[in-house]
């Protein structure tokens, strides 16, 4: 599928060094239309950076972005935003004190005369919240005074106001419960049924299993492996993130695997020269 | 994974349908008030238990003289009040106000006595000069990082010194007592019949624009506020209005200087509320990293703010001026700064940031005008009504400290 279609996001040849440390080196990653492609990997792994060079915030030193078909260089949040990059970042920039339709049009309230125009928000509020079936009580609640996974689904419902193109959510079931991590989850299929092209960062298996199409993973700053979610165990994912064969966690896999059935065919999985 | 979750849904649209009945309504407002949401009730409250008790203690309190006094004595206050709460919604502070107050009122008197100005020309200048204040504290607060409390603490020092640079060897300068800046503070009253008029239109206007909004909202089809709400609101605000004004036209009548100053505190509470510059100062107070990500120029909403306030701080400074005659060492010192705090966070701005009640300086600046002027009354020194004043801002804080504990654990 993915060799046919064109991406909407495509990252070549990435890098990107602070000071002493290479944090990126020949990183490459792309993103399709109404797909979820999830990045994992270990602390450190650079999946933060990666995040940073797409979303503006930190831009690389060297590689190319191609969004659209269309070659561009993106070095501010602003420029990100203006492209149709929407980032929902793991600390939700939500103000409290202030209820679910302001914050959905923080930064970009519309105006009738000299005044706000507090009918129309509220009304495409609860528009846009219906069209992604979130489950909000009142759209004039302050954030405050909703649940984790109620407030997430307003940071994420908020990048959607731009119109983008492709969203990155960085963490986004990080300290939720079952039922709210659920909702994002439910949240997430939403966007790619609309067309966007979505990436997860997590260090979540089960959420990466349970939404994502696709698996990029990252190792010491590189690519190392991408998988279609459905031809792929968690081992080999696991595997690819910390490092394949020498770790202790994938031995013990392997060697539990060799007791139990030799017809598996996963045993044999070449996640280290995945990329 | 996609089995239904706990949380209600968002209600499917119910075209142009009432919210509720009274009884519901009631109902909800008595939920808030449990989780710590407890409106503009304690201040209320507050207010008829302080007339109460100075009322018995000297049955002049509530005079008609007393009351047009009462509403002349308050127009500072407010106007200070209403700046400062700017800067609280930022959740910083600005300690600079009473010494601004005071160098606005020198530089009026100075420039208009000494100089020769005319009334307006003096008057612009001094307030000019609080802007030119709150420009330079806030910038190098929001520029150079300098907590507000330290830049504006300088500036209580700063300005007094340059308050009495200003008025210079003659410590004391009084307004001519016939001049036209006397006659605007202390003897310009709105005439009969206007006051009437003025006390019947904003009921009108105010369910003019209820009705407006309603109907807006209903062919949006976004749930509305029963019929009968804005209607009993209106019939209740214009009965108190007449009220007041039948009793305050008992003597002098309303006093331009309260006009003004009620305009002043509706105007920004307007800013705040109800225009997008207004709500980048809520952000700003409510989580300025979240500010900053949306796009708002948190710089540029900072540094405007102080330059507000100071403005506002120097506009008070010239109505005190104006009203008492003079203009001396003392002027904006001694309790101003902390009345106009108290006030500000008695009406129900939280020193917190983000949060502020409805016209809080106005009725902050009742009560805290209420308490002054009972305790004057009663001709008791100075040490009562320090330590009086006091105890109501001390109150006032508690109250705020123990309603966002309230909010914290209710999840508000």
């Amino acid at each position: 599928m993915s060799g046919v279609r064109e991406p909407i996001l495509a990252m070549r040849s990435i890098s990107k060094r602070f000071g002493a440390v290479q944090a990126l080196t020949e990183v490459d990653l792309d993103v399709y239309a109404g797909e979820v492609v999830a990045l994992v990997g270990d602390n450190g792994a650079g999946k933060s950076t990666l995040v940073k060079a797409i979303c503006g915030v930190s831009p690389p030193d060297t590689g190319t972005v191609t969004f659209a078909g269309r070659e561009v260089r993106v070095e501010s949040p602003h420029a990100a935003q203006e492209l149709g990059i929407a980032t929902v970042f793991q600390d939700l920039a939500l103000c409290d004190n202030l209820d679910v339709v302001n914050n959905l049009f923080l930064g970009r309230e519309l105006r009738r005369g000299a005044a706000l125009d507090e009918v129309e928000m509220e009304r495409r509020s609860g528009k846009l919240l219906r069209e992604l079936a979130a489950r909000i009580p009142s759209v004039r609640l302050p954030v405050a005074s909703l649940s984790g996974g109620q407030r997430q689904t307003v940071a994420i419902s908020r990048s959607l106001l731009g119109d983008p193109k492709v969203v990155l959510l960085d963490e986004p079931t990080a300290a939720l419960g079952v039922a709210q991590t659920a909702q994002v989850l439910n949240l997430i299929e939403r966007l790619r049924d609309r067309g966007l092209g979505v990436v997860l960062i997590s260090h979540n298996m089960v959420d990466v299993r349970a939404v994502a199409d696709r698996v990029a993973v990252l190792r010491l700053g590189r690519n190392n492996g991408e998988f279609r979610i459905h031809e792929v165990t968690n081992e080999q994912i696991i595997a690819a993130i910390t490092g394949a064969t020498q770790n202790v966690v994938s031995e013990r896999v392997a060697r539990l695997r060799e007791q139990s059935a030799g017809d598996d065919p996963l045993a044999a999985g070449s996640a280290e020269g995945g990329a | 994974m996609t089995d239904p979750v706990t949380e209600p849904a968002v209600p499917p649209p119910t075209p142009a349908t009432e919210l509720s009945t009274p009884k519901e309504a009631v109902g909800g407002w008595l939920q808030t008030l449990r989780t710590g949401d407890i409106g503009s009730l304690p201040i209320i409250i507050g207010l008829i238990l302080i007339v109460i008790v100075f009322q018995s203690l000297n049955p002049t309190f509530l005079n008609a003289f007393n009351l047009v006094n009462l509403c002349l004595q308050i127009a500072a206050l407010g106007i200070m009040a209403t700046g400062i709460t700017l800067v609280l919604m930022l959740g910083e502070i600005d300690l600079s106000i009473g010494s601004v107050s005071g160098l606005a009122a020198a530089v009026l008197l100075v420039t208009h006595v000494d100089h020769g100005f005319g009334p307006l020309l003096a008057v612009l200048v001094a307030v000019l000069v609080g802007t030119l204040v709150g420009t330079i504290q806030g910038s190098i607060f929001a520029k150079i990082g300098v907590p507000s409390f330290i830049v504006t603490l300088a500036g209580l020092l700063i300005w007094q010194g340059v308050q009495l640079r200003v008025l210079g060897e003659q410590g004391t300068i009084n307004l001519p007592p016939a001049g036209t800046l006397v006659r605007w503070a202390q003897f310009s009253f709105v005439p009969g019949w206007l006051a009437i008029g003025l006390a019947a239109l904003v009921p009108v206007l105010y369910l003019l624009f209820s009705l407006l909004t309603r109907r807006r909202r209903a062919a949006a089809e976004l749930p509305v506020i029963p019929l009968w709400l804005p209607i009993a609101v209106a019939v209740i605000l214009f009965v108190l209005l007449q009220l007041i004004v039948a009793k305050l036209y008992l003597d002098r009548g309303v006093p331009w200087t309260f006009v003004f100053m009620v305009l002043v505190v509706v105007f920004f509470d307007w800013l705040l509320r109800r225009t997008a510059y207004g709500r980048k100062i809520f952000a700003v107070g409510g989580n300025i990293e979240a500010a900053r990500r949306a796009g708002i120029n948190v710089d540029w909403i900072r540094i405007s703010v102080f330059a507000l306030c100071s403005t506002l701080a120097a506009v008070s400074g010239v109505v005190a001026a104006m009203r008492l005659g003079f203009a001396n060492q003392q002027s904006g010192s001694g309790e101003t700064l902390i009345n106009a705090i108290a006030a500000a966070v008695i009406g129900g701005t939280s020193l917190f940031g983000g949060r502020t009640r409805r016209y809080a300086p106005l009725l902050g600046a009742l009560v805290i005008g209420s308490i002054a002027n009972g305790l004057e009354l009663l001709s008791l020194s100075s040490d009562v009504r320090l330590i009086v004043t006091g105890t109501v801002l001390l109150a006032a804080v508690v109250i705020d400290a123990l309603v966002q504990r309230s909010r914290t654990s209710h999840g508000r």
